[in-house]
Formats: structure tokens, C-alpha cells, sequence
């Protein structure tokens, strides 16, 4: 009994919490939002820590529904702590938009409880389940901020593309079910190294796989991308770019090698071609674009196309590479939408790249950390995101997509331009406006996001146990 | 004539590319995509439903998973779709309309 609830214990704590909080603000008297933002933080680092605690059981929970290895532990201690993180930095902005409602941390809980199921989702029930929690909860928080019409427009068109990019991933669950006989991945991966893949299968996959590419944005599937990233309140916006895309990689990585394990091939064209046209479309839509939630927006697809780089080599140390790459551009993202978010000037929220003008000479600390985060998703050596792009390309090398290295490496080298155009501008370009001082959670997320980048994670006595979690991880799932 | 299942198959397919499209080629209102999203839905739940029934009885085979994941989608388009209408309520009360060429404030 005990065994089987510490198997699903992060879900138990997350789905008792988020309700409790929610009846909690629903009957509350006054306004306790920030009391249930503080309360959620703590909730979340629990869950992210809670398979630690208990030893990291493994095993099988919910009659096999839910699979709980170290793969999924890595994942809930990441994601929880990137969802607290985003969180966090909500905090001062709903405060001076007057926008500040307890609902935003239990939709947080919620959408992370989504995350959870998917990233040890073990049948295709539950991986559809997962993924419609997370995103239902998502397409709320995008038009969170219900007086402002490009907010709900945002949310309106993430909400059309979202139940769209399902309905595909259905009908390849569909497909899937009915070629194979059972919904749980063991099964299908038994009956495909039997049988062979059939074209029922590969169609079933190929759909399933066009709907979590929606997911994660990558190209073709990213035409929401940009204007949800764009009118989605811009915490919401952070939020959006970090943990939701790690999770559904995560998933990725899970069903490729697991019920799909034998067909390597088959896949590999698929994802190979995701992984060169988001690259391509990242990086050259970057190119043009003022706004920088846009621009963040296009680096996300780019950054999307160099993790499935990585899982396109289909070994256990590509899905190494591809955790490893993904740990580091969460990371990254957290801390550069905690510099975006202090791009406050008097009148309100600014969110032009022009307006970081002269950025160097009134406010150095954040100009500092934003050229190190710049440099960092670049991947200039001895950065962070060095190393993630080196882990991810490596595994993709030794499978023998060397072509698919050079293009990567030509789609990092133009996307370098815009990253190089923000440092230029920020410390080249004259003084336009002065940003009001930031709260402190900002200021402070955004340090430690940039002491993780250089140097902390660096030190071998942080890299190498870091390491070495994330090689278990990739090794359970094989 | 025996109706199989690659009739049922057949009528699946062509509602699921009707919602399709319905969604991209529609250019009038913003509640016909919202009724195209359930066709799509409602197409795999017939593809669901026929795999479930016409499943040879062999070992591995389980044939109710099938009807309970049509049952789940079900459940699930509801919460779907009032998630869908209060976020389109919400853009009526900004913006006035719900016509779709309408929704383009942000582009590029």
C-alpha cells in the first residue's frame, strides 16, 4: 500500500494541493493571493523533490498507466523547480498590473500536474490525459489577463491550434490502438518487434508525432508560437517557453524509444526533417523581428530543432544529449524572461529590442546578465549552452548524421547574428530610456540563473553528480 | 453489403479531414472552428469505437481499453470546449466580433 503511493507521490501532492488551494481562494474572505503564491512556490519545490526524498522508488502505478523510474524523477525535480521559478517571477508583475489573482498559481499547479502525468505517462490514455491537463490549464493562463484583447487573442489562437494539434495526436492514438490491439507502450513495442511495423502503425505514428510537435513548437507545427509569445502576459510567456517544452520533449524521448524503439529508422526521417526545418525557421524568422518575446519566441523554435537534433540520433546517449541540452536551455530561458520582465519603464511594461539601448550605461548588473544568457544560448564556449549544444550534437555525429551537424552548426551561426544584434545594441547603441528598479525576486532570479550558467554548473563537483543523474535518467528509459 | 471495419474507417477519415480543413479554409467565425475541433474528436472516437468492437479476441488484445479512452475523450471535449467558449467570450467583450480575418493583431 505504502509502496504503491510513494510510485505516485509528486501526483498526490500536486492534485491534493492545487484542489485545497483552490476551494481555499474560492471561500477565502479577502484577497490571499499572494499568501497562495508562496504557499504553491513551496508546494512545487516539494514535488520536485518529494522521489528524492522517498529513495526514488520504481515501478508501476495505476495498473500500469504511470511508469515511475529515474527518468521521470529527473524530470518532476526539473520541472517543478523551473514551474516554481516561473511562479516566482509572476509575482511582481501581476502586482503592478493589478492583476494579481489566486487562480494563476493554481492553474500553475495544475498545468505542472499535467506535466508530471505526461512525463511518466506509461499508456496512451495517459499520455492524452497529461497532455490535456497541461494545456487546458495553459490556454487560461495565456488569456489571463482578460481585459487586454491581444492577450485573449493570443490565448484564442492557442486554444484553436492547441485542440487542434490533439485531435491529430488522437487519431494516431487511434490509429495505434487499432493496429496493435493495446493502448500500453510494452505492449505496442512487443507487437511491433514481432510483427513488424505495418503502414497502420507508422501512419498512427507519424500523426502522434505531428501532434507533439505542435507542442513544442517545432516547425512546421509553430505557427501559434510567436503571437501567443507575443500576447500572452509576458510571465505567462516565460512559463510557456520553459517547462511545458521540456515536458513534451521528455514525452518524445519516452515514446521514440520506447514503444517505438524498433522502428528507428521510420522515425528518425521524421524527426530529422522537424529538426532541420525548426532550425531553418527559427533562425531566419529571428532575423526580423523587433519585439523581443517574438525573438524569444523564434529561439525557441531553434533550440526545439537542436534537442530533436539530438533525439534524432535514437541511442541512449542522444536521449542523454537531449536532457542535458533541454536542463540547459530551461535554465537560460527562466533567467532571460527574468531580465525581460525588469524592462519596466515608467508608463509600463516595454518589450521593443530597441528599448535596451544604452542598456550598459543605466543599469550594468542587467546588461551583464543578459550578455552572459545571450552568449550562453549561442553556445560560446566556456558558457553553459556550450556544453548543451556539444552533448546534443555529439550523439547525432557517432549515429552518422554528420550533414544534419553542419546544418545545426550553420543554423547556430545565423541564429548567433540577432543574439550578437541584442548585445551590440545593448552596450553599442545611445541611450533611449531609463528602466524603473526592479523587484528584488527579479533581479534575483535572474543572478542565480546566470551563476548556474557560468560558472556554477561548470564546477566538476556540481557537473559531474549532475552528470551523472541525467545518464541514469536517459539509461532507465532503454 | 457487410459493413466492416474499413467502412467505419473510411467515415472516420473523412469527417477527421473535414474538421481539418474546416479549420483552416473557414474564414467566417470562430464557432464553426470550434465545431470543426469536436468533429475531429468525435471522428477518433468512431475510429476508437469500430477498432474496439471489430478486435480478433487474441491474447495481448484488449478491446474494452478502446471504449474507455472514447469515454475519456468524451469527458474531455466537454472541459475542452467551455475552455474554448469562455476564452472566446472573453475576446467578444475585447474586440466586438469573432470574425476569424478579424483575429490578426499580431502577425509577422
Amino acid at each position: 500500500m505504502l509502496q504503491t503511493i510513494s510510485l505516485f507521490a509528486p501526483q498526490l501532492v500536486l492534485a491534493f494541493f492545487a484542489s485545497q488551494l483552490l476551494s481555499t481562494g474560492a471561500f477565502a474572505k479577502k484577497d490571499i493571493s499572494v499568501g497562495i503564491r508562496y504557499f504553491a512556490v513551496g508546494v512545487l519545490v516539494l514535488y520536485a523533490f518529494i522521489g528524492f526524498i522517498l529513495g526514488q522508488p520504481t515501478g508501476e502505478a495505476f495498473k500500469g498507466a504511470l511508469i515511475v523510474d529515474s527518468y521521470s524523477h529527473y524530470m518532476n525535480l526539473f520541472l517543478g523547480l523551473s514551474a516554481a521559478a516561473a511562479l516566482m517571477f509572476s509575482k511582481s508583475f501581476f502586482q503592478t498590473e493589478k492583476l494579481d489573482r489566486f487562480e494563476f498559481s493554481v492553474l500553475v499547479l495544475y498545468c505542472t500536474l499535467g506535466m508530471s502525468i505526461m512525463v511518466s505517462a506509461n499508456t496512451l490514455l495517459a499520455l492524452y490525459i497529461g497532455i490535456e491537463m497541461q494545456s487546458l490549464a495553459l490556454y487560461v493562463m495565456a488569456a489571463f489577463n482578460r481585459d487586454s484583447l491581444r492577450a485573449s487573442e493570443s490565448g484564442l489562437k492557442y486554444f484553436v491550434l492547441g485542440a487542434l494539434s490533439s485531435g491529430l495526436l488522437l487519431y494516431g492514438a487511434s490509429l495505434i490502438y487499432g493496429f496493435t490491439g493495446s493502448l500500453e507502450f510494452a505492449r505496442i513495442a512487443e507487437v511491433i518487434s514481432t510483427g513488424g511495423a505495418t503502414p497502420g502503425i507508422i501512419a498512427g505514428m507519424v500523426f502522434l508525432l505531428c501532434g507533439l510537435a505542435f507542442k513544442i513548437s517545432a516547425a512546421p507545427f509553430h505557427m501559434w508560437t510567436p503571437d501567443v509569445y507575443e500576447g500572452s502576459p509576458t510571465p505567462v510567456t516565460g512559463f510557456f517557453a520553459a517547462a511545458p517544452k521540456f515536458a513534451a520533449m521528455a514525452l518524445i524521448a519516452r515514446l521514440l524509444v520506447g514503444p517505438f524503439g524498433d522502428i528507428t529508422t521510420q522515425w528518425q526521417q521524421v524527426i530529422i526533417v522537424l529538426a532541420v526545418l525548426s532550425m531553418f525557421v527559427g533562425a531566419i524568422g529571428a532575423l526580423t523581428q523587433t519585439n523581443i518575446k517574438r525573438l524569444m519566441a523564434y529561439s525557441s523554435i531553434a533550440n526545439m530543432g537542436y534537442a530533436l537534433v539530438a533525439l534524432s540520433a535514437g541511442t541512449q546517449a542522444g536521449v542523454k544529449g537531449m536532457l542535458i541540452f533541454m536542463s540547459i536551455y530551461t535554465i537560460t530561458v527562466i533567467g532571460i524572461f527574468a531580465c525581460i520582465l525588469q524592462m519596466r519603464i515608467r508608463n509600463g511594461m516595454v518589450e521593443q529590442i530597441s528599448d535596451l539601448a544604452g542598456l550598459s550605461k543605466t543599469n550594468r548588473g542587467l546588461a551583464i546578465v543578459l550578455t552572459i544568457f545571450m552568449f550562453s544560448v549561442m553556445g560560446i564556449p566556456p558558457l553553459l549552452g556550450f556544453f548543451g549544444k556539444f552533448f546534443a550534437f555529439v550523439p547525432a555525429m557517432e549515429a552518422g548524421l554528420t550533414w544534419l551537424v553542419v546544418l545545426a552548426l550553420v543554423a547556430s551561426v545565423i541564429g548567433a547574428f540577432y543574439y550578437l544584434r541584442l548585445v551590440k545594441i545593448m552596450w553599442g547603441d545611445e541611450n533611449e530610456n531609463e528602466f524603473v528598479e526592479a523587484p528584488k525576486t527579479l533581479r534575483g532570479l535572474a543572478v542565480i540563473s546566470a551563476l548556474l550558467v557560468f560558472p556554477l554548473l561548470l564546477l566538476p563537483m556540481v557537473s559531474i553528480p549532475a552528470q551523472s543523474l541525467i545518464s541514469q535518467a536517459a539509461a532507465s528509459l532503454f | 453489403m457487410v459493413i466492416g471495419l474499413s467502412h467505419y474507417l473510411a467515415v472516420a477519415a473523412i469527417l477527421f479531414t473535414i474538421g481539418v480543413f474546416g479549420i483552416f479554409v473557414n474564414r467566417k467565425n470562430v464557432i464553426i472552428i470550434l465545431m470543426c475541433v469536436e468533429l475531429i474528436l468525435l471522428a477518433v472516437n468512431i475510429n476508437f469505437v469500430a477498432f474496439s468492437t471489430h478486435m480478433a479476441d487474441a491474447a495481448g488484445n484488449n478491446p474494452m481499453a478502446g471504449q474507455v479512452f472514447a469515454l475519456f475523450i468524451l469527458t474531455v471535449a466537454a472541459a475542452e470546449a467551455a475552455v474554448g467558449l469562455a476564452i472566446l467570450v472573453v475576446y467578444f467583450r475585447n474586440r466586438g466580433n469573432i470574425a476569424v480575418e478579424n483575429i490578426d493583431l499580431m502577425k509577422g
